[in-house]
């Protein structure tokens, strides 16, 4: 048996790549879910009626209320309870969704209240319809102001797929986990994790900076 | 499916449950205050000038912040101990929470400190008060006032974070949900309550917040 930190990276170089795989596709599923059902979620937030606001304000404030690691194992348990057979994989998923979903919908909400109403009522005097206010006046403003926002969520969702491990997806921390359970080198592996994940977030905070400035109105 | 809900499981263990969140709010407070103390320094350096303080602050919040918690979490339990530092599990718990909440908080107070015109500090010079003494009783307070609204929701989601402690066996409110559930395999229903706790914590956490707001706001 090999003794020295590198020869164990290197014993255990497939098995962290495998998790930083896993680690990215749960994130990217979540973010792309929870992205789209949260742009319905503030939509209905916005220009619902009476009951479909109350209904949805009551979804956000429940999601937003509990802990991501108690929807996951909410999540886990309470889909294999009714009869669903998903998997520690799709319920970690569906639970960091919703949970994004939740998040991105207040975005977007308040993204869209924050645009001066003179702007619609410009819009219908030259006679647009209220779809071709939405998609051509509002939603690019509303786009703009929720990036930093969003690039937020989105670094967050990365750390919360961390909780995954909980309920046993092979993710990078739970990979670790087991990497350390062979060699007890816990010190250098979670270095070795946090280092990954430090880059991963740092890397997409970076990431946004850029696009928001890409985007920013010439001034 | 044929499934029934049935909550007497739940409320005969609604006491562990309730010990449970009694003991999340513990270790809540105590990181929070902890952490706040220390975001209010590390934010005092991130607005100096003096590089010496600016850098070593902005690594600190930087690296906290890009961290997901539950490698801070097992890291203090499981890898500490190798350098030397033996905590028990609640002590780590809280150790890694002060830390976390102090990064987070103090990019809070810093948004604070930005907002404060500088001629308070010059005003307090020329009545010759000493830089400590304008921190602690002329910019604080008055910052202190101005990220309450902010305050609310990072203080909220610090609470949320006490969930994490389950990982290492705190028996805090989502251990004592897990261990229920898996105990009487009253899912739903364990799962239900458990939440509604967390949501109802969360709703009183924004209400005394707003209370807090309310009674500081200027007479206008």
């Amino acid at each position: 048996m090999s003794h020295t930190f590198l020869e164990q990276l290197w014993i255990a170089r497939y098995v962290i790549t495998y998790g930083i795989g896993v680690t990215v596709s749960i994130s990217l599923l979540a973010i792309f879910a929870g992205s789209v059902l949260g742009v319905f979620v503030g939509l209905a937030l916005v220009y619902g009626g009476v009951v479909l606001r109350l209904v949805v304000r009551a979804y956000t404030d429940i999601i937003r209320g509990t802990p991501v690691l108690v929807l996951v194992l909410a999540s886990y348990y309470v889909s294999a309870a009714v009869g669903l057979d998903l998997g520690p994989f799709s319920a970690g998923v569906l639970a960091l969704a919703i949970f994004c979903s939740s998040h991105v919908g207040e975005i977007v909400r308040g993204a869209l209240q924050a645009i001066p109403k003179g702007q619609t009522e410009a819009a219908k005097a030259i006679g647009l319809t209220f779809t071709q206010t939405f998609t051509s006046v509002l939603w690019p403003q509303a786009m703009r102001q929720c990036l930093p926002a969003w690039v937020n969520t989105a670094a967050e969702m990365v750390k919360a797929s961390t909780l995954l491990s909980v309920i046993g997806v092979a993710e990078l921390l739970l990979r670790t986990q087991e990497i350390i359970s062979r060699n007890f080198m816990s010190l250098q592996f979670y270095f070795l994790a946090g280092g990954l994940y430090f880059i991963v977030n740092y890397g997409i905070e970076h990431f946004g900076k850029y696009v928001e400035r890409k985007t920013a109105l010439p001034s | 499916m044929g499934y029934t809900l049935n909550f007497a499981a739940v409320w005969r263990n609604f006491d562990f449950l309730l010990s449970g969140l009694a003991l999340s709010l513990g270790l809540a407070v105590i990181s929070i205050l902890i952490g706040a103390a220390l975001g209010l320094v590390v934010a005092f350096a991130l607005t100096s000038k003096n590089r010496f303080a600016v850098v070593p602050a902005r690594v600190y919040v930087t690296v906290i912040r890009n961290l997901p918690i539950l490698v801070l979490v097992l890291f203090a339990f499981f890898a500490l101990p190798q350098m030397g530092l033996r905590l028990d599990k609640i002590k780590s718990f809280v150790l890694v929470l002060s830390l976390y909440s102090g990064a987070y908080l103090a990019e809070v107070f810093r948004a604070g400190l930005l907002s404060i015109p500088r001629g308070l500090t010059e005003a307090g010079l020329a009545i010759g008060l000493t830089g400590m003494q304008i921190r602690s009783s002329i910019i604080a307070p008055l910052m202190l006032r101005n990220v309450l609204p902010s305050l609310s929701s990072t203080i909220i989601s610090l609470f949320k974070d006490t969930s994490l402690a389950a990982a290492i066996a705190v028996p805090e409110l989502t251990f004592a949900a897990r261990k229920i559930n898996v105990e009487s395999f009253r899912v739903i229903e364990t799962w239900m309550v458990t939440s509604a706790l967390y949501v109802v914590t969360c709703f009183l956490i924004a209400a005394v917040m707003r209370f807090v707001e309310r009674r500081l706001a200027l007479p206008r």
